[in-house]
């Protein structure tokens, strides 16, 4: 019986095929937004947790000021505030000082503006960067300031081209030193910038030929693996609010910044677009719905005759019920289906344009799959009472 | 009457169809219309009955009723040893299912489907196997005559051959009773008797019960028996094949 309605609904739609196309139009662009949002949407919190876990693995970000701006009475770290946390906490791996300033550097005729970090020790290690040529700083180069430096790919490729940098002498800023190692390619930052748009000098070197301070404008930590990341957060801060002499009513003049928390931030971002979205692709699929009740109400008229024939025959109310409830549930399937091959095609070719990955959520596929065809048993559920309750006599009567 | 007993039924002498006081009023109180006023009818096995009358004189309204297409006001309606009026919608759907054949004057075929599909409709609310389906239906359409003709479409079909169909459609789920509303009303003459004929020979070879509505004479006089009907009430019946 079931097969036979199927059968008899796709014949039925396909003898009105624009019609039946106009009519899902609605099903089609609700699913279609749907899973287009679903699939950019882990696409791009895919992209952004990947560069957030190129960042190195769970790394705190301190800053010697609550916000952001300046204008603020900024009280700065020091080379010993990293070193005192990496004593006195437990669970920090890695706690390095860094300071950074955007200089143009110059090799021979080539010159380029760039990010100029001054690292402590430690550096690379937390941020679990590789050095694909060359070498690292030794502790004792660390220590002494020398005028050496290492550098990302970016800037290497800009100053030397295809030519090994490693040896060659660059002017950072006002002073000469000889590059000894190179980084390993990182890509695109979560906040779209180069990471390989640097170059690496020891924190002493820094502080003597270009900040001319000991202070240090950040602090980069990495937790080591599997601890409670809040209790290790609450002890750097109980450190910290000792070492810059907080009494206990004073609020903290510096900021912990976790990678977890900056991914929180996003994924709650994406989140609250997807609800808005969401919402936006209910009402289609609201007014799509009420499209495929409006055209099955037509249709329901138009075939009277046909229904009091089926009746006469002896279909129980309940058969063709059955008939025009898959009709409208058949409807509202093939939105769903067109929408959801729509909204793949269009998220993978979007997704490359983007560069984020094409991630599918199949899940949610079959669950819009499920979703259009109750719109049609809910749509169609009042059209085909109404075929179903017709008197024979009167519907046989119809012209 | 001079049906020839039936094979195996047991209560052979008893009516196929009775109707006992049968009332069908419409509408109230100064609307209302009485279009039956009480009726007694017995049809009997393998009988051909023929309905006759003015238009409102009740035959349709009775053939209605007897199609379980419409319910008494007041009164008995046995078909077989079922009391139809105690039937809901569903009960009344599934004697016309099994037990009842519909032609009707304006043949009534689903008109965008072929001959075969449309013989195979009563097959497929019976629940009957595609495949046995189709042979049914082959077999059916050969009996009125279609051999050939399964893949066309209503529109591609004369009159009579439409109504060829429909019978052949009333007949391929082996009903009890055959109701036939005025099927040579939209013909003519010679395509009517032909279709009289073909009923005939159901009604004779396979002894099937008919009743039929008619206001031609001579299509009535096919009938063994012929009940004229006046203003809601059976008039007189004419027995053994002469019509009036």
């Amino acid at each position: 019986m079931l097969g036979n309605a199927l059968r008899e609904a796709i014949r039925s739609l396909g003898r009105n095929a624009l019609r039946s196309f106009l009519t899902v139009l609605g099903i089609v662009i609700g699913v279609g937004a749907v899973i287009a949002m679903v699939t950019l949407g882990r696409g791009a919190t895919q992209a952004v947790s990947d560069q957030i876990s190129s960042l190195g693995s769970n790394i705190v970000f301190l800053r010697p000021s609550r916000g952001f701006g300046p204008g603020q009475n900024v009280v700065p770290f020091k080379v010993e505030d990293a070193l005192a946390i990496a004593r006195e906490v437990p669970g920090v791996a890695w706690s390095t000082p860094v300071s950074l300033r955007t200089l143009t550097v110059v090799a021979g005729n080539q010159s380029w503006s760039t990010t100029v970090v001054g690292a402590g020790e430690g550096y690379l290690e937390a941020r679990r960067w590789e050095i694909v040529k060359g070498r690292g700083f030794t502790p004792s180069e660390l220590r002494a300031g020398v005028a050496s430096c290492i550098v990302g790919q970016t800037v290497a490729r800009e100053l030397f081209g295809s030519e090994d940098p490693i040896g060659q002498r660059m002017r950072v800023d006002k002073f000469s030193c000889e590059i000894i190692g190179l980084l390993d390619a990182k890509g695109q930052s979560a906040m779209g910038t180069d990471q390989d748009d640097i170059v690496i000098i020891p924190l002493r070197t820094y502080q003597r030929r270009i900040s001319g301070t000991t202070d240090v404008d950040s602090i980069q930590l990495s937790l080591a693996d599997g601890i409670d990341n809040e209790r290790v957060l609450a002890d750097i801060r109980l450190v910290l609010r000792e070492r810059r002499h907080l009494s206990a009513n004073m609020e903290d003049n510096f900021r912990l910044i976790d990678s977890k928390e900056i991914e929180r931030t996003l994924t709650s971002t994406t989140r609250m677009l997807t609800v808005l979205l969401g919402a936006v692709a209910g009402i289609s699929l609201l007014v799509g719905g009420i499209g495929i009740m409006n055209i099955m109400l037509v249709s329901v008229t138009e075939r009277t005759r046909e229904i009091g024939i089926r009746l006469a025959i002896g279909a129980r109310a309940a058969d063709v019920m059955l008939q025009f409830l898959v009709e409208a549930v058949v409807l509202a399937l093939l939105g769903g289906a067109i929408g959801i091959t729509l909204a793949l095609v269009f998220s993978l070719v979007a997704a490359q344009k983007l560069g984020f990955p094409f991630s599918p959520d199949y899940g949610i596929v079959l669950i819009a799959a499920l979703f259009s065809g109750a719109i049609g048993i809910v749509f169609g559920f009042f059209p085909a009472r109404r075929a179903a309750r017709l008197d024979p006599i009167e519907a046989l009567r119809h012209e | 009457m001079n049906g020839p007993q039936r094979e195996g039924a047991p209560s052979t002498r008893a009516p196929l169809i009775r109707l006992r006081g049968v009332e069908r009023v419409y509408g109230q109180g100064d609307a209302r219309v009485v279009a039956l006023g009480g009726i007694d009818l017995d049809v009997w096995p393998g009988e051909f009955v023929a309905l006759m009358g003015p238009s409102g004189s009740g035959k349709s309204t009775t053939m209605n009723i007897l199609g379980c297409l419409d319910t008494p006001t007041r009164g008995s309606y046995r078909l077989g040893d079922v009391e139809v009026t105690e039937l809901d919608n569903d009960g009344r759907a599934l004697l016309r299912r099994h037990t009842l054949g519909f032609v009707f004057q304006g043949f009534h075929l689903l008109p965008r489907v072929t001959a075969q599909e449309n013989v195979e409709l009563p097959l497929v609310y019976q629940g009957v196997p595609a495949h046995e389906r189709r042979l049914r239906a082959r077999e059916a359409l050969a009996q009125v005559g279609l051999s050939g003709r399964e893949h066309h479409v209503p529109s591609e079909l004369s009159g009579g051959q439409q109504q060829r169909v429909a019978i052949a459609r009333a007949i391929v789920a082996q009903p009890k009773v055959l109701l036939a509303d005025e099927p040579t009303g939209n013909l003519d003459s010679a395509r009517s008797h032909e279709i009289m004929a073909l009923i005939t020979r159901f009604n004779r070879e396979r002894h099937l019960t008919i009743v039929m509505v008619t206001h031609e004479p001579d299509i009535a006089a096919y009938a063994q028996r012929v009940v004229h009907f006046r203003d809601g009430h059976v008039e007189r019946i004419d027995g053994a094949g002469e019509a009036a």
